[in-house]
């Protein structure tokens, strides 16, 4: 093996007499350190006005997925903020076009990812819009229990990352802890933890199996004891407050304008929540409160966000008071497929399941945008059908694509390091932004 | 002590609270009062009103759409302050023309409607942002530009953002797209790994942090021969 030298010629950079940028050569001392042969002189000119450009991301585990912000800073203070999307990108809704309707369902679980069950609903409801199908009422009633376990999966991934960004692990822990417990539930459910496809058009993948209740409603009595806790570590910790309230405020004005939904208009004290105003699935007709803040800062998207996860738990014990039984699936052979059973021994019950997975449920011409309250904001699918069984157009409104959109506009004036604070209370996910 | 109010409660306390909607008819039914009143105001400029599936659908001359939206976001009777989405929509049928569609709500009066206005193949797709309405539209026409080819007059800044910026095959969302992209796989990764690698930032962004003066001397060199940057 022959030995290979190397020399490098070793300096630092410094500046000279009139301020100019220099490089000053390094040489090695007796004891084998570096040092420079001359040192730079005197005193470093004033760096006030002075600009520097700093990149944050696309990998960068702060920015809750490839987000890239590139910050122009005065010191510590943002002047500006240029942010980047697009690492993403799969184009969900050019593949839309090309899919019916039930198979675009397993793209909705990979968009907002950390909602996965809850986009399924919110597809289901506005494809069965399209349809002019009216779902059962056991059917409804599960749609709620999904997407209210699935808001509180939500923000306990987002209230636990948030915990990281500034700085408290302990919460991190006791979120993921009872976000595992979801988990479960969904898998015993559907079979699947993160990428569900639990709806169908017309109804659900499955029903849930037997005992699945109890599971639920262990959950229901013992998940508020974790809220508790989470609640007497954090609401009135000093560091926590400090390193949140006042910053990247929103005025309500502000806030509609910019097109914030879910917790980031209501934090800003617009009491606009979809299940209220433009409700679905029957939410009018369960008791729970909307939490609305006062001052749109990055506390109050905190307090918003904790508050939810408590009505969910009432909504959804509420929920799991009114399970009635009965079919969970519309009757209707065009949309819905047959028993296995029935497939594989009734003539008719095969040419329907034949139609219905090889050309796919048709609806009529027309166009539909059904709304729902996801845990970022509002959520919204917007179809058009010209008849065939795929669409025209599949449209997401993307609640955390408007909601990041305000970004430059919340860290601007702020320091550096409050970014990261005022990142983290957008509760972004990459995947529904880059779509 | 909590800063928390809420605002809110359940059903049974207040009367004013919407329901569901329940079997929902395909064509007809009522319609937003908005849009009776918008053929009032602006009778030549309003092309066609239909409700379907309870939603109401306004098509408007392109050339006053954004006097439209401004009419319904200011006035007091209307007072659509919420933009949902800005988007488009190409018809499989080469002859029909793109739509521009806009989905409004008014959060006073919780009313929606779905402004569209049509813009004819074969003449350059241009409409006036409403930007200076709605700060909400700067990502959504973005996108919108992006994907449908669709400029926004007005818009202070209509770069690409999902695709990146020296992207070239075109509008990907157009139905003359082929699903697959233009250029064959071997093309893509070739124009992948030509990529200049040093190229992290835009132009712009050189400019207004000073750091063009600290580049490395070639990548300015290249630069001020008119290289294109960024992403």
């Amino acid at each position: 093996m022959s030995k290979r030298t190397v020399e490098v010629e070793l300096s630092t950079s410094g500046l000279d007499a009139q301020g100019r940028p220099q490089r000053i050569p390094l040489v090695t001392n007796d004891g084998g350190a570096a040092v420079a042969l001359q040192p730079p002189p005197g005193l470093e000119p004033d760096i006030e006005g002075e600009h520097m450009l700093i990149n944050i991301g696309p990998q960068h585990p702060a920015t809750h997925g490839v987000l890239r912000l590139v910050l122009e800073l005065d010191g510590e203070t943002v002047v500006r903020c240029i942010p980047h999307i697009g690492y993403l990108h799969c184009g969900f809704e050019k593949i839309g076009e090309y899919r019916q309707y039930n198979q675009i369902i397993c793209w909705t679980d990979r968009e907002d990812y950390l909602n996965s069950i809850g986009n399924n609903v919110a597809f289901a409801l506005g494809a069965e819009r399209l349809f002019g199908i009216e779902i059962t009422e056991r059917c409804k009633v599960l749609r709620v229990i999904a997407s209210e376990l699935s808001r509180i999966m939500s923000h306990l991934v987002w209230l636990g990352t948030f915990c990281i960004d500034i700085g408290a692990f302990t919460p991190f822990l006791w979120a993921f802890q009872r976000r595992e417990e979801i988990y479960r539930l969904i898998e015993k459910w559907v079979g699947a933890r993160l990428t569900t496809s639990a709806t169908r058009v017309g109804g659900m993948a499955a029903d849930i199996p037997s005992g699945w209740m109890d599971g639920l409603r262990q959950f229901i009595r013992t998940f508020p004891h974790t809220l508790d806790e989470i609640d007497r570590v954090l609401t009135r910790n000093a560091i926590w407050v400090g390193r949140t309230v006042g910053l990247g405020v929103m005025t309500p004005e502000e806030a509609i304008n910019w097109g914030l939904s879910g917790p980031m208009l209501r934090a800003s004290g617009v009491d606009y929540d979809v299940r209220k105003d433009f409700p679905y699935l029957d939410y009018e007709t369960y008791d729970f409160e909307v939490p609305v803040g006062t001052n749109g800062d990055v506390y109050d998207r905190y307090l918003v966000r904790f508050e939810e996860l408590r009505q969910s738990v009432r909504i959804l014990q509420q929920a799991a008071d009114r399970l009635p039984d009965g079919p969970v699936n519309i009757d209707d052979p065009r949309v819905i497929l047959p028993p296995k059973s029935k497939a594989t021994s009734e003539m008719e019950s095969m040419i329907h399941h034949f139609k219905v997975v090889m050309e796919g449920p048709r609806p009529p011409i027309g166009e539909s945008y059904v709304a729902v309250e996801s845990p970022k904001g509002e959520k919204g699918y917007y179809m058009v059908s010209d008849g065939t069984a795929k669409p025209v157009r599949w449209r997401i409104r993307p609640p955390s694509f408007v909601n990041l959109a305000a970004i430059p506009k919340m860290v601007e004036g702020h320091l550096l390091s409050d970014v990261i604070a005022i990142n983290a209370s957008i509760d972004i996910v990459m995947g529904e932004i880059d779509r | 002590m909590s800063r928390f109010e809420v605002v809110r409660t359940g059903a049974s306390q207040t009367g004013a609270q919407p329901a569901t909607q329940r079997n929902v008819s395909h064509r007809g039914g009522e319609a937003n009062p908005s849009a009776k009143a918008l053929q009032d105001k602006f009778s030549s400029a309003i092309k066609r009103v239909y409700v379907i599936w309870a939603e109401t659908v306004v098509y408007v001359n392109p050339a006053s759409a954004h006097e439209i939206i401004q009419w319904l976001h200011d006035d007091p009777s209307q007072q659509y302050d919420f933009l949902s989405d800005v988007t488009a929509v190409e018809y499989r049928d080469a002859e029909v023309p793109i739509e521009v569609v806009w989905q409004l709500r008014s959060l006073p009066y919780r009313r929606f409607l779905r402004i569209k206005a049509q813009l004819p193949k074969g003449t350059p797709l241009e409409i006036t942002s409403v930007w200076d309405i709605y700060k909400s539209a700067d990502w959504l026409e973005r996108e919108c530009y992006d994907m449908f080819g669709i400029r926004f007059r007005g818009h202070p800044d209509l770069r690409r953002i999902l695709m990146w910026e020296q992207y070239k095959e075109g509008y990907p969302l157009r139905k003359d797209f082929p699903l697959r992209g233009r250029f064959s796989r071997s093309e893509q990764l070739r124009q992948a790994l030509a990529q200049n690698p040093e190229a992290r930032y835009s132009m712009e962004e050189l400019t207004i942090a000073d750091a063009f003066a600290e580049l490395p001397e070639d990548m300015r060199d290249r630069l001020s021969k008119g290289e294109r940057t960024g992403e």
